[in-house]
């Protein structure tokens, strides 16, 4: 798993690169709480791109940094998600929590503002 | 059965990856699509991280992954021999886990009912644990 980061005014911007499971997320969580600190952003967007193939083990990552995010008013939210991958978010209703788009420039709209999608 | 195939391979994390390769390796052979050989990694993926994690706890052992298909479906097993599951209805549940500290969704099973035709898991406490999965690659 590859990871590279961008920051947007206050979004930290995750370009993940690789396979999600169990095996992957733990670097995944290490590697996103640090940069979450380091860069001092608010909110964060996964950016699924590159990502071919994710299990559940990714649905606890997500859930595990909305409830860091939460805490200071944060938001999440998903971008470039194939369509297997839309259906694991969508059977744990994880698509209520953390609104996914297509493009990346819909979702740094959609945390840049206060209105739900 | 019209071909199938057994490995044995040691529970640590690193192979959840591999089996999962091996798995879509062997059906490659009958042409599905790609949406269904996804479904088919996912569902080995599940279920050979809930042997490493759940089954064996995070402290090894060896998890077996059977593949097989006839004309009609393709088959796989997933199983165990650690430490079993006392309530498997509680197991089944959706967002059920029993290691939330390891922030775990407790999607597992659902994932692996919702991308397989059918799903069954065979298991006591003390005694292991074997899933079985059944798709058929006609239906899409």
């Amino acid at each position: 798993m590859n990871l590279t980061w961008k920051t947007k005014d206050n979004i930290l911007i995750v370009h993940m690169d690789g396979d999600i499971d169990h095996h992957s997320c733990e670097a995944l969580r290490t590697e996103i709480d640090a940069a979450l600190e380091r860069m001092r952003c608010k909110h964060i967007l996964f950016c699924f791109d590159h990502v071919a193939f994710m299990d559940s083990s990714g649905i606890g990552v997500l859930i595990g940094r909305y409830k860091l995010v939460q805490r200071f008013g944060g938001r999440i939210a998903v971008c470039c998600a194939g369509e297997r991958i839309r259906e694991i978010f969508r059977l744990s209703a994880l698509d209520q929590l953390f609104p996914s788009f297509a493009r990346e420039d819909e979702a740094v709209f959609y945390l840049e503002g206060s209105g739900k999608k | 059965m019209k071909n199938q195939m057994r490995i044995f391979f040691d529970a640590i994390s690193e192979n959840e990856s591999f089996a999962r390769l091996i798995a879509a390796g062997f059906f490659a052979q009958l042409n599905p699509t790609v949406a269904q050989l996804t479904d088919v990694k996912t569902a080995v993926s599940e279920a050979v991280t809930n042997a490493i994690i759940h089954g064996y706890e995070g402290k090894g052992g060896t998890v077996e992954l059977y593949c097989a298909y006839d004309a009609e479906k393709l088959y796989i097993e997933v199983a165990d021999q650690g430490v079993g599951i006392g309530n498997i209805p509680q197991a089944l549940e959706p967002l059920y886990t029993s290691k939330p500290e390891l922030e775990r969704s407790g999607m597992g099973f659902t994932i692996m009912e919702t991308f397989m035709d059918s799903m069954q898991v065979n298991s006591q406490p003390g005694q292991g644990t074997r899933v079985y999965m059944e798709k058929s690659l006609m239906s899409e």
